[in-house]
């Protein structure tokens, strides 16, 4: 059997908050997951789910209350784990006295390459993200996009197996973004493992083989993005045209949209029978019916309400 | 130094040689050494005491400076800034990393007092004063600025692991100014005669690292010979200190949880 690229098994952070520090709050509750090699693994949530949290204590920035997790069969506790992979922090923030060929070589100093590689790499990752020509500007000088660009050079810079970013897309304009999810599916190509945390959706459903969805500190669903939405109470969406002169029922004539000459309707799927039944009656063309899948966006945000609507107790009590 | 230690030494060095501030400081203590020169012509017959005396002192004032307010900011700059979060996610222990820094400072202020031992020297060059033997206490003096600005940097290293720079610079100022009395504390613990007291200035004395070991400014400005003896002592003792500060650091550091 394979090992797994990542494998968390029942992490759990909390924090001491307060004057005197004694109450905990419970930022990541007892998350497993495992992400296989070669996936792209998306992780979701809304802000203060407990994604970075995760992520920094993979990284080993942040310590667990309890739990553990092996990145490639290593513990996060191994020092070797690092020399596997690549990490994109949030909002990344490098030293900006540096250039950006600066930075990357300094980074690359970690690795064994030698002076000749390690030039070659830095010249290499910099045009893989559009940063040949600002290579030598400071990077205090960089735009926010620019200073995303140089995080995710620095990421990949040292051929990780498996790699880290943490909401890659943000700060990027369009055509930044498009590269962005150039380089996530070149890593997918290349046989690397990505995980990565996102606000944008769309992009998730996009990009990933599998998406985890974090609510609360709590994971809430685990698949690939099309099965995950799957598991929701599906509609059925009849569009038609009205013919001739015979009225609509008034059970489709309410529910339905006009757009143009057609209309759209919305009907339960046990219904959709009987509701065709009555749009033959009268003489509709039926143009299409088609199953109405909530998006992974309509998930997610389901999710999120039905946290925000079961208020519980998150803080625990130091024992 | 190891392969990684060795790169954060050198970024760090970097960062302090593009600071603006380090230069004003240079600037600021070659003017102070440029002065003794003025203050040494009118000051007759004990020019070198004057010139040695005062560029010493410089030496040391502006070393401290540094070693105060770079070395504060060693870590907690790291941790504000979270630069920290790409670098630790490479390979480096935590202690390599604060060796690294440790070791980065310790280079610039190296760098910075060997300029400055260079303006001295030409203070008194310019002053036609050819250079005799016992200026080798000048040398030994410098060294024990040295010694005493590696100690500072470990104490500023350690409070930064755990406190704001402001409160390290409190701490780092409050052990360094106890550190330099640290014998008259004894001394005065042994005048009373509450035994608590007594017990208490000796274990100041015990526990902070005492400065005033390393001031041989006056030795070095009236040309008397410092004994070799001496600056193995203060050599082991700052050793000494450093390492168990870099330990107790590390310990602290190794175990503290990144915002």
């Amino acid at each position: 059997m394979n090992t797994p690229a990542i494998e968390i098994i029942s992490l759990t952070k909390d924090y001491a908050v307060g004057f005197w520090r004694k109450r905990m709050r419970r930022s990541l509750d007892n998350l497993t997951l495992q992400v296989e090699e070669g996936e792209i693994f998306g992780f979701l949530g809304p802000n203060g789910a407990g994604k970075t949290t995760t992520l920094k204590l993979l990284m080993g920035l942040i310590f667990p209350t309890a739990g553990t997790a092996r990145i490639r069969g290593r513990s996060i506790d191994d020092v070797r784990m690092h020399r596997d992979i690549g990490y994109l922090p949030e909002q990344p923030y490098f030293y900006d006295y540096l250039t950006a060929r600066e930075l990357l070589d300094y980074y690359a100093r970690f690795w064994d390459y030698s002076a000749a590689e390690r030039r070659e790499r830095v010249e290499q990752f910099l045009n893989r993200v559009g940063l040949a020509s600002a290579g030598n500007v400071q990077l205090r000088k960089y735009s926010k996009g620019m200073l995303q660009r140089a995080g995710i050079a620095q990421a990949i810079l040292h051929d990780p197996k498996v790699i880290f970013l943490d909401e890659p897309m943000s700060g990027l304009d369009p055509v930044g973004r498009h590269e962005v999810r150039d380089i996530i599916l070149d890593l997918k190509k290349q046989g690397r493992t990505v995980f990565f945390s996102t606000h944008i959706l769309s992009d998730a459903e996009m990009l990933c083989d599998r998406v985890g969805v974090l609510s609360g500190g709590k994971l809430q669903g685990v698949g690939a993005p099309g099965e995950i939405v799957s598991i929701e109470v599906h509609a059925m969406e009849i569009l038609f045209e009205a013919r001739g002169d015979r009225p609509l029922p008034h059970e489709l004539q309410d529910g339905a949209t006009k757009i143009g000459g057609r209309y759209r309707v919305e009907v339960a799927e046990a219904g959709l029978y009987a509701a065709l039944a009555q749009l033959e009656s009268c003489d509709a063309r039926i143009l299409s019916v088609s199953p109405v899948r909530p998006t992974l966006e309509d998930y997610f945000l389901k999710l999120v309400r039905r946290e925000q609507a079961t208020p519980h107790e998150m803080e625990v009590t130091r024992l | 130094m190891s392969a990684t230690t060795g790169p954060v030494a050198i970024n760090t060095f970097r960062e302090a040689v593009r600071d603006r501030v380090l230069y004003n400081l240079i600037f600021f203590a070659l003017v102070m050494i440029g002065a003794a020169i003025f203050v040494g012509q009118i000051s007759i017959g004990i020019e070198r005491l004057v010139i040695v005396n005062l560029g010493l002192s410089a030496i040391s004032l502006f070393g401290l400076v540094m070693a105060i307010f770079i070395g504060v900011g060693l870590v907690s700059k790291e941790i504000e800034k979270r630069t920290l979060h790409s670098l630790l996610a490479k390979p480096i222990r935590r202690w390599e990393f604060l060796v690294g820094k440790y070791a980065g400072l310790l280079l610039t202020l190296t760098v910075n007092t060997a300029f400055m031992t260079l303006g001295l020297a030409g203070a008194l060059f310019y002053v036609g004063r050819p250079f005799v033997r016992p200026d080798v206490s000048i040398v030994i003096a410098i060294y024990f600025i040295l010694l005493a600005l590696a100690l500072v940097t470990a104490l500023a290293l350690f409070f930064s692991c755990f406190s704001s720079p402001m409160l390290s610079t409190l701490f780092t100022l409050a052990i360094y100014i106890t550190g330099i009395f640290a014998k008259d504390i004894r001394d005065i613990g042994e005048f009373t005669r509450s035994p608590l007291l007594k017990a208490s200035a000796r274990v100041v004395y015990y526990v902070v690292p005492n400065f005033h070991n390393f001031n041989a400014i006056a030795s070095a400005a009236h040309g008397e010979s410092i004994p070799f003896s001496l600056v193995v002592q203060n050599t082991l003792y700052a050793a000494c200190y450093v390492t168990l500060l870099l330990l107790a650091s590390s310990a602290i550091f190794s175990n503290r949880d990144l915002k």
